[in-house]
């Protein structure tokens, strides 16, 4: 009996239509847009101007703030302009723009492919130059990875979990990550485990992904601690808190951080990169990001510079724009809809999804037949018909009394309503506004 | 059978009597003491319950008039948007002070992002109000100062006097408007504003919000101010000021010379309700005419 | 290329709309259908029809006429109450009095409340009700099952129910015992569908086959049936524990009158049942319990659409009260 978690959940399509191509190299495109704000928290201040000469793997903005991280430049050349250029978010904001001249990386940064596997650094370094190389959760939150390793006074953290889950359809980069850098992996979970203090931990995969599963488990065979356990297929199984409870079965307090239950959550593609980072030098600049979509004519997984603009990734896998009505960055079930084809690949971009047009529209909005799979459906036990119904009609105290900040916008609630009706757009409208009257109440 | 009808006549009888002599006296014990100036100053007021003045209903700023009035002998800082001057000045005279005299107010939508002028790039879905699509996108335009046209603030209106206008996508405001402010508050952009309806209801105003250079300004919209700073220059009366890439008009200090009309490279400056000018006589006046395009080059030079 | 649509997530969508859910159940009540119209021939269909297309152009009346809103008729739910209604009256209904109870049906339990999704009680059931209390004479006088096209409805061969002959013959002082030759063999012809009732409610075995197909396709969950059931069992296997004579076993609750009927198809509906499990479960028990207090201790010898109407009006309070568990709401460790 494979593991899973227990409230709620759904099944989409998988389609992981590139999940047999390997990653390759996409080549340098001529321009690249780096945004001094790809994470969770402050941006970074820039450290570079007009003109500038940069390699890549220089830092050129710097995060100052305790919940920031620093941006490095992705390629060798001359900065072009400090401007604000269109990113994921859907609005301007600025970055550092580089014209590309040949590939020139810091002399520090170990390039050649060989392994790593001694680790030097303690415990504080290891923190330090997790910071210092701007690791940032690669699974889409973007969370600086750093922070995550410091756990608070009176906490303990017991066990590392590795989530190589990608439980989102269509997406594959973990997935070939773990097939082709497995052995790296390993030696990146070995490092945050140090850097954690913990002694146990567990990478947790869907078994709709064998061939990683199996080759996890072969190279966890001589690992002291480390532990790969098939999950079975249910979404959304990468979230942090359902992960744990389908692991270890412990389930975060609502409002409250995994480390009350002793659990970090780590993905896989942060463990590379903190692998690259710790044993290599090398800043994350680089990430892969899986390009696929039913108008996509050679679904692929790019290694890409971060600042690419979308459309080279695009023009490369053979996108068919045509019969495109939406383009996607991350998974179908949380990805942001883009709003240009300049929009640059920022380190949480795991993906670029292209939908086709018969497919980008919603379907006809219905009344609520109150047929109750949105309750059935969602993951932390909430009522998103209620909440829906109650942010339409401004009852903010009301849905904070029902636990809308519990809400993880996960999204399954809208994929299963059979009335189509936005109940996550709602959702939001309201967990903005809760948010907003609790933040008044605490002044 | 009489019997019953007898003792059901009766019991009940008594029960009423009963019920009535304990809530009699109860009322007497738990008499609220109120002033009876509170009720005269309400049915002055519109009964509304709109919220305009800042407080919960009519009720509470009778309540709030007649404290101040009592307290202070002033009623300086309170204000009902919806009856004007002369409620207040009935009130004024209800409680036997002054009254000062206020501008009448209306609420002017200051973003002229229609489809012709601010093409749509992408296609928005989804839950129908500003506040989502707002933190979901810039806008179907790219303009992300601009209105977004889903109607927060036609939803928010409860005088009927702001609607969508179907062709424009943006929301327009009629006479019946109070200028109690809802709308500005619901537009998660500070699109709207008060303004002073001004003399014989003319008004002149930047139509525009834009924060941003010149360059990606005029990119999303060939209506956007794109704070050149000519019609600051031109102002005879110093009545307008330049804030991030952005002109505003202070309507105390405005004269309605239209001089910054004519100035505007971009038509950003909208006059309403003038009579047409005899050199331009273009029909539908106000309406932002085809851009000039010398002040705008050179403003994006500028900046480059 | 045109533009690019922008969304908040998810993108991408079940493949459910609340048509297929509703044309799920109109399938689903096909076997019952087949057999109504077997047993109780012309008289059968003349009912499904009549009631089906009263139900749909009241329903388009009120809503081009009366409410001036569009007109979603062809969007299964008056379908579903038309047919749940023709599967609650006796097969040789007059045409009128069923046009009233589609009209009470629709325009009463339907759309009085603001159409579909919105309505706090089954329509078929209030209609069904209305019918039951305004026409005791024509909705109890059941013509007695005869395969398929054999005489006209008309004859007025009239058989009671299973139900009705063992209240009469309960409350004229037979015992259970006295009594069972007088009803049909119930584990056979019951199933299959041999006795006397509304149309609907003659096949236990036909509705059961509607209802799986309706808990594969998961138009509806296990909740409410078998919280129903069980309590329908429990509750009237206690009695019958108690005392043999005065009260028949629970399989013949079970397979008489409405009982799956309201089982499988009314009480389910979801627009008037509780939408947490939870609830679900609660409004399942409260159903059973009634229908077997109606039945046993009642003035009616059938109490399967008071039941469901009576727990209809508490499914706002069972919302309220029975909220899905909340993830990290036990903190364990």
């Amino acid at each position: 009996m494979l593991k899973t978690f227990k409230t709620g959940g759904v099944h989409p399509e998988e389609y992981k239509l590139s999940g047999s191509s390997p990653i390759s190299v996409l080549p340098l495109p001529e321009k690249v847009f780096i945004p001094v704000s790809q994470h969770l928290g402050a941006p970074a201040k820039v450290l570079v101007k007009k003109g500038d000469p940069v390699k890549a793997g220089q830092m050129i903005a710097r995060g100052e703030a305790f919940i920031s991280a620093h941006i490095h430049s992705s390629v060798s050349g001359k900065v072009s302009r400090i401007d604000e250029v269109t990113d994921p978010s859907g609005y301007r904001r600025m970055a550092v723009i580089i014209d590309v001249e040949g590939d020139e990386w810091e002399e520090h940064i170990d390039r050649s492919q060989e392994i790593v596997r001694e680790i030097t650094l303690d415990q504080k370094g290891i923190i330090q130059k997790i910071n210092e190389m701007g690791i940032v959760g690669m699974g889409g939150a973007t969370f600086p990875s750093h922070v995550k390793l410091m756990v608070p006074e009176g906490k303990k953290a017991e066990i590392l979990i590795i989530n190589g889950v990608e439980c989102e359809p269509y997406l594959t980069s973990d997935h070939r990550l773990m097939l082709e850098r497995g052995e790296e992996i390993m030696v990146g979970i070995r490092i945050l485990m140090k850097g954690l203090g913990v002694t146990r931990a567990i990478i947790g995969i869907e078994n709709n992904k064998p061939d990683a599963v199996n080759y996890m488990k072969s190279l966890a065979a001589g690992e002291d601690g480390i532990d790969v356990v098939p999950l079975k297929v249910k979404y959304p199984q990468g979230a942090e808190k359902q992960l744990i409870k389908a692991l270890i079965n412990r389930e975060v307090p609502s409002g409250r951080l995994p480390i009350e239950v002793g659990a970090i959550v780590h993905n896989v593609g942060t463990a590379f990169a903190v692998y690259e980072a710790v044993q290599k030098n090398k800043p994350l600049f680089e990430r892969v990001v899986t390009v696929t979509g039913k108008t996509v004519k050679n679904p692929s997984n790019f290694m890409v510079r971060i600042g690419t603009p979308v459309s080279h990734l695009i023009s490369s896998a053979g996108g068919v724009l045509e019969e495109t009505g939406k383009i996607i960055a991350g998974g179908p079930m949380m990805g942001k809809a883009l709003t240009s084809l300049d929009v640059p690949v920022i380190k949480g971009t795991s993906g670029i999804l292209l939908i086709r047009s018969d497919e980008s529209r919603r379907v006809e909005q219905n009344t609520c037949i109150r047929c109750g799979r949105c309750i059935s459906a969602c993951p932390m036990g909430l009522e998103p018909w209620l909440l829906g119904k109650l942010i339409s009609h401004q009852e903010y105290e009301r849905a904070e009394k029902e636990r809308i900040m519990d809400c993880m916008e996960c999204g399954s609630c809208h994929f299963i309503c059979p009335a189509g009706i936005p109940l996550l757009d709602w959702i939001r409208v309201g967990k903005s506004r809760v948010g907003q009257i609790i933040r008044s109440r605490g002044k | 059978m009489n019997d019953v009808v007898i003792y059901a006549v009766v019991s009940l009888s008594v029960i009423g009597v009963a019920s009535a002599v304990i809530l009699y006296f109860v009322a007497q014990k738990f008499k609220v003491f109120e002033d009876p100036a509170i009720d005269v100053v309400e049915k002055a007021l519109p009964g509304a319950n709109c919220g305009g003045c800042g407080y919960a209903g009519c009720r509470a700023f009778a309540e709030a008039l007649v404290r101040s009035g009592k307290e202070k002998q002033t009623l300086e800082g309170l204000n009902c948007p919806v009856g004007g001057n002369p409620v207040m000045a009935e009130i004024a005279r209800i409680l036997g002070l002054e009254a000062e005299e206020k501008e009448p107010q209306i609420a002017v939508v200051r973003c002229n992002g229609t489809p012709a002028n601010a093409p749509h790039k992408v296609a928005f879905e989804g839950a129908t109000t500003c506040y989502f699509a707002h933190s979901l996108f810039a806008g179907e335009s790219g303009c992300p100062y601009g209105c977004l046209g889903l109607g927060d603030c036609v939803a928010a209106c409860i005088f009927d006097a702001i609607h969508m206008d179907p062709e424009t996508g943006l929301p327009v405001v009629n006479d019946k408007c109070v200028a109690c402010g809802a709308c500005v508050d619901a537009c998660p952009r500070n699109i709207i504003e008060l303004r002073n309806k001004g003399k014989k209801d003319r008004r002149i105003y930047v139509c525009c919000v834009n924060q941003e250079k010149g360059g990606p300004a005029r990119k999303n919209c060939s209506v956007a101010c794109i704070g050149c700073g000519k019609c600051v220059k031109v102002c005879p009366f110093d009545a307008i000021t330049m804030e991030n890439n952005l002109a505003y008009i202070d309507f105390e200090k405005c004269k309605l010379c239209r001089k910054c009309v004519e100035e505007c490279p971009t038509g950003a400056i909208l006059e309403i309700n003038f009579p047409p000018r005899k050199a331009a006589a273009q029909p539908g006046e106000g309406k932002p005419e085809k851009v000039p395009s010398e002040g705008v080059e050179k403003n994006e030079n500028s900046n480059a | 290329m045109d533009a690019l649509v922008v969304s908040g997530s998810p993108h991408v969508h079940a493949d459910q709309s609340v048509k297929k859910v509703m044309y799920g159940v109109v399938y689903a009540m096909i076997p019952a259908m087949l057999v109504s119209i077997y047993f109780f021939g012309l008289g059968a269909v003349r009912v499904l029809l009549v009631s089906v297309i009263a139900c749909m152009a009241v329903e388009y009346i009120i809503q081009k006429y009366l409410i001036r809103s569009e007109v979603t008729i062809f969007d299964g739910s008056a379908i579903i109450t038309g047919v749940l209604l023709a599967f609650n009256v006796p097969g040789n209904l007059p045409t009128l009095i069923l046009v009233i109870g589609a009209i009470v049906a629709i325009g009463v339990g339907k759309m009085s409340f603001g159409g579909l999704g919105k309505n706090v009680f089954n329509p078929a059931l209030v209609g069904r009700v209305f019918l039951l209390i305004s026409f005791p004479v024509q909705m109890t006088t059941w013509p007695v099952p005869k395969p398929l096209f054999a005489a006209a409805i008309t004859d007025a061969i009239t058989g009671p129910t299973p139900l009705g002959i063992l209240k009469e013959g309960l409350a004229a002082g037979k015992t259970v015992q006295e009594l069972m030759p007088q009803l049909p063999d119930y584990v056979g012809n019951l199933m299959t569908g041999y006795q006397g009732g509304c149309i609907g409610e003659v096949s236990a075995l036909a509705l059961i086959i509607g209802a799986a197909y309706m808990l594969i396709r998961r138009i509806i969950t296990w909740h409410v049936p078998v919280s129903y059931l069980l309590s329908v069992v429990i509750f009237s296997g206690i009695l019958w524990l108690s005392d043999p004579t005065m009260y028949v076993d629970p399989l013949f609750h079970l397979v008489t009158g409405g009982m799956m009927l309201g089982i499988f198809y009314m009480a389910t509906d979801m627009v008037s049942s509780p939408m947490s499990p939870k609830g679900q479960i609660i409004f399942g028990a409260g159903c059973g319990i009634i229908t077997i207090l109606i039945r046993v201790f009642g003035a009616y010898p059938e109490g399967v659409s008071f039941a469901i109407l009576i727990m209809n009006a508490f499914v706002p309070l069972i919302d309220r009260a029975f909220k899905p568990v909340r993830f990290g709401e036990t903190v364990k460790r």
